[in-house]
C-alpha cells in the first residue's frame, strides 16, 4: 500500500479527534447545527459512497432515515425496547430492505432510477402509516431518553466517521475497482466478466444501513416521531445538493459541500427568513454552471493547476 | 433645505432613542409553522393570538414586573413544520437572542421534542395545541411543561357520550360508521374509540382509515353511507375534514350525529358549506355567550382582521394570561421562579379561572357543534355554558 493511502487515513483520524471536541467548546445554539452537520455529512458520505463511483443518483435517503426513526419509536414506545436494540434493528432493517430495492431496481438507469427512488420514500411512508393504522394502533411514538445533543452529535461523528472508513476500504478492494469501472461504462464491465448487478447491491445496502443508522440516532432528539416527518422528502435532496456541492469525486467532498452549505442555509434562515429556500435553488445553479463536480473538483485543479508551475 | 430634515431626522432619532431606554424590555420568543404542513393550523389559532397579545399588553404600557413596567419585544421565526429546525431555532432563542420568555410551540410533536430544550434553560412552556394521553409521564418528566387543552380519551370520551344521548333518544341505533387519517394524532383517537365505542355497546359497521393528503375522499364517504349507520365519526385533520364534509353533501349522507375532529371549529369550516353544515359536531368548542369570550373575540377581530377559530384560540389567549399574570405576580424575570408561580397560583382568563393539577389544566372544550352558524360547546370538562346536542337533519341550506 501507498504512504499516500494512509496518510488519508492518518488525516480522518486527526480531523474526527478534533471535531470530537466541539461540543465542549460551544454553546447550545452551535452544538445544534454540529448535530445538523454531522447528520448530513454522514447521510451525505454514504450517499457518495454509491452514488460516486456508480453516477446513479439516489433520492432514497428519506425512506431508509424514516424507517431508522420509526423503528426506534414504535419499539421504544410501543414495545418498551432500549435505544441500542432498537438502533442494531434499524441497520439490519435499513440494510435488508435496500438489498432488496437494489435488487429490483438497481437494472433501471439514468431518470428512471431517481424517479422510483424519489417515490421510494412515500411509498414507504405509507405501507408504514397502513401498517401502523391495521396492526400496531399507535398512541403516538414517544422516543424519551436521557440522550443530550452532545451524545448524539459523538453518535453521528462516529457513524460519519465509520462510512468514511468504510469507503476508504472498499475502494481499496477490488469491488472499488468493479465499481469504478461500472461508473465509466457499465457495458465493459459487463464484458470483462463483472457481477455488476451484485457490486451496485452491496453498495446501495451500505447506504441503506447508514441512512436508518442516522435516522435512529436523530430519532431522540425529535422525541415524537410522525411519519410525516421522518420521511420528508426535503431531506433526500439536502442530502444529494450537499455532496454534489461538496463533490461526489472523493470521498471527503460531502464534508467540504455539508459545512459551507448549512453555513449559508442558516445565516439566510436567521436573516432573510423566507427567503431560506432560495439557497437550495442557487446552490443548484452554482453547481450546474459553476462547480460541475463539486469543490472537490476545483481545489483538485488548483492542487493540479499548482503544481505544474512548480 | 437638506440640513434642515437631517436636523429633524437627528431630532426624531433622538426622541425614538430615548423612548427606548426610558423603557425596558422584556422579550418573548415565539416559534411556530408559517409554512408547511400545519401551517393552515398555526395561521389560524397561534399566530394570531400572539400578536394580539402582544399588541394589546404593549397598548397598556407593558407587563409591570415589580416597579419596572416592560414593553414586550416578540422574537418570531418559522420552523417549516420541520422539528429539527424548531430545536436549532430554540437553542437560538436562547442562546444568541437571549429571550426572557417563549409561548409553547404548535403541535404535539413540536411541544415534546422541544421540552428538553426549553427545560434546560428553564423557560415554562404552556403548551396549548398538545394533546396527549401521556400528559402524567410527559409532565414528570419535564417539570417546565404545561397542558391545558385535554386528553385523547377526552376527546373520544365526549364523542361518546354523545353516542349514548341519541341511542338513548332514539335518534341512531347501535351502527357506527367511523373513519380515520392514517397518521399519529388520526390514528391515535380511532384506536382509543375502537375500545371505547365497543365497551358503550356500539358496533363499528365501517371502519376505514385513508392517508394524510388523500385528494379524492369520495370512495371513503360512499362506504359509510352503503354501511347504513345512523351516526358518522371521522377522526380527521385539516384538509380531509373539509373534504369529508363536501363527500357528505354530495353523498347526502343520512345521519343523525354527523362529526369530524380538528378544523370543524374555524371559521373556514361555514365559510365553505355555509348552513349546509348546520348541526355537525366537531372537537373542540367555546361558549359564545360568555361576555369575556364575546370580548375576546371582538378584540381578536379588530387587531388581527381575523374571526377566531371556535375552540383552541381562546386556549391560546388563554396561555398567554397566564404566562403574563404569572410573570406579574412574581414580579421577575427569574424563569424558575416564574414556573413555580405558574404551579401554585390560579389565573382569570377567558377560558375562567384556570389551575394546573401536576401541570396538567382540567379545563377544556371536546365537543362543539354549530348551530346556526355559530359552533358551540357541547361536551367539555368544567366549562360553563354547554348547549343541548340536536341531532343533524339533512344538508340542505
Amino acid at each position: 500500500m501507498k504512504r499516500a493511502n494512509w496518510q488519508e487515513l492518518i488525516w480522518v483520524v486527526i480531523i474526527v479527534a478534533l471535531a470530537a471536541f466541539w461540543p465542549m467548546m460551544v454553546n447550545g445554539y452551535w452544538l445544534g447545527i454540529g448535530v445538523d452537520m454531522m447528520m448530513y455529512i454522514a447521510l451525505a458520505t454514504s450517499w457518495v459512497l454509491f452514488s460516486g463511483p456508480t453516477h446513479y443518483i439516489s433520492l432514497a435517503s428519506a425512506a431508509f432515515f424514516g424507517v431508522g426513526g420509526f423503528i426506534v419509536g414504535t419499539g421504544m414506545s410501543d414495545y418498551d425496547a432500549s435505544f441500542w436494540s432498537m438502533l442494531a434493528l434499524s441497520a439490519l432493517v435499513g440494510g435488508v430492505l435496500a438489498a432488496l430495492i437494489g435488487l429490483a431496481t438497481l437494472r433501471l438507469s439514468g431518470v428512471y432510477f431517481v424517479i422510483f427512488t424519489l417515490g421510494l420514500a412515500e411509498m414507504i411512508r405509507n405501507l408504514v402509516s397502513w401498517v401502523q393504522n391495521n396492526f400496531l394502533g399507535s398512541r403516538g411514538l414517544y422516543v424519551l431518553t436521557d440522550f443530550t445533543d452532545t451524545h448524539l452529535y459523538w453518535m453521528l461523528l462516529a457513524t460519519a466517521a465509520a462510512v468514511y472508513v468504510l469507503g476508504w476500504i472498499i475502494s481499496r478492494s477490488r469491488l472499488g475497482f468493479a465499481l469504478r469501472i461500472i461508473g465509466g461504462d457499465e457495458t465493459v464491465a459487463r464484458h470483462v466478466g463483472i457481477n455488476t448487478a451484485m457490486a451496485k447491491v452491496i453498495l446501495f445496502t451500505t447506504t441503506g444501513i447508514f441512512g436508518a443508522i442516522v435516522g435512529a440516532i436523530i430519532a431522540p432528539r425529535w422525541s415524537y416521531i410522525e411519519p410525516n416527518q421522518v420521511f420528508s422528502p426535503q431531506l433526500s435532496f439536502f442530502v444529494v445538493i450537499m455532496a454534489l456541492l461538496g463533490g461526489s469525486g472523493r470521498l471527503w467532498g460531502p464534508v467540504v459541500g455539508v459545512i459551507p452549505f448549512l453555513l449559508i442555509w442558516n445565516w439566510v434562515d436567521a436573516n432573510f427568513p423566507h427567503q431560506s429556500i432560495l439557497v437550495l435553488g442557487l446552490a443548484f445553479l452554482v453547481i450546474v454552471y459553476f462547480l460541475p463536480h463539486g469543490f472537490v473538483g476545483r481545489i483538485e485543479q488548483l492542487r493540479a493547476h499548482l503544481r505544474s508551475r512548480s | 433645505m437638506i440640513r434642515r430634515s437631517l436636523l429633524a431626522l437627528a431630532a426624531a432619532f433622538t426622541v425614538a432613542g430615548t423612548s427606548v431606554y426610558a423603557q425596558d424590555m422584556i422579550k418573548i420568543g415565539a416559534i411556530a409553522p408559517k409554512t408547511g404542513p400545519l401551517a393552515g393550523g398555526a395561521v389560524v389559532t397561534q399566530w394570531p393570538n400572539v400578536q394580539l397579545w402582544v399588541e394589546e399588553v404593549n397598548a397598556r404600557g407593558g407587563l409591570k414586573v415589580g416597579d419596572k413596567q416592560m414593553q414586550i419585544e416578540l422574537i418570531e421565526y418559522d420552523d417549516k413544520t420541520n422539528p429539527g429546525e424548531h430545536i436549532k431555532l430554540a437553542q437560538r432563542l436562547a442562546t444568541q437572542d437571549k429571550v426572557d420568555f417563549v409561548v409553547a410551540p404548535y403541535g404535539t410533536g413540536f411541544n415534546i421534542a422541544t421540552a428538553p430544550i426549553y427545560g434546560k434553560f428553564g423557560y415554562p412552556m404552556i403548551a396549548v395545541s398538545a394533546i396527549t394521553d401521556k400528559a402524567d409521564e410527559l409532565t414528570e418528566r419535564y417539570s417546565n411543561l404545561f397542558f391545558t387543552l385535554g386528553t385523547t380519551t377526552a376527546f373520544v370520551d365526549g364523542v361518546k357520550e354523545i353516542l349514548i344521548e341519541q341511542r338513548d333518544a332514539g335518534n341512531i341505533g347501535n351502527e357506527v360508521a367511523m373513519v380515520n387519517v392514517a397518521d399519529a394524532f388520526g390514528i391515535e383517537l380511532a384506536d382509543r374509540a375502537r375500545e371505547l365505542f365497543t365497551e358503550a355497546g356500539f358496533e363499528i359497521v365501517y371502519d376505514k382509515s385513508y392517508p394524510l393528503g388523500t385528494p379524492d375522499l369520495s370512495p371513503v364517504m360512499k362506504g359509510a353511507k352503503d354501511s347504513g349507520a345512523k351516526a358518522f365519526v371521522a377522526w380527521s385533520y385539516p384538509p380531509d375534514s373539509f373534504g369529508l364534509a363536501e363527500q357528505a353533501i354530495i353523498e347526502n349522507l343520512d345521519v343523525s350525529v354527523y362529526y369530524s375532529a380538528v378544523a370543524t371549529s374555524f371559521p373556514a369550516f361555514k365559510g365553505a358549506y355555509g348552513n349546509k353544515i348546520n348541526n355537525v359536531l366537531g372537537a373542540g368548542g367555546t361558549n359564545v355567550d360568555d361576555p369575556v369570550i364575546a370580548a375576546y373575540r371582538k378584540a381578536h377581530m379588530d387587531v388581527t382582521g381575523k374571526t377566531a377559530d371556535y375552540w383552541a384560540s381562546a386556549n391560546t389567549y388563554a396561555s398567554l394570561q397566564i404566562l403574563e399574570q404569572a410573570i406579574e405576580g412574581a414580579a421577575t424575570l427569574d424563569r424558575g421562579v416564574v414556573t413555580q408561580y405558574i404551579k401554585d397560583n390560579s389565573f382569570d382568563t377567558v377560558m375562567g379561572k384556570l389551575s394546573f393539577e401536576n401541570q396538567v389544566s382540567k379545563t377544556f372544550w371536546s365537543v362543539g357543534q354549530w348551530q346556526d352558524g355559530v359552533f358551540r360547546g357541547v361536551k367539555g370538562s368544567n366549562v360553563e355554558g354547554a348547549v343541548p346536542v340536536r341531532a343533524k337533519d339533512g344538508w340542505s341550506e
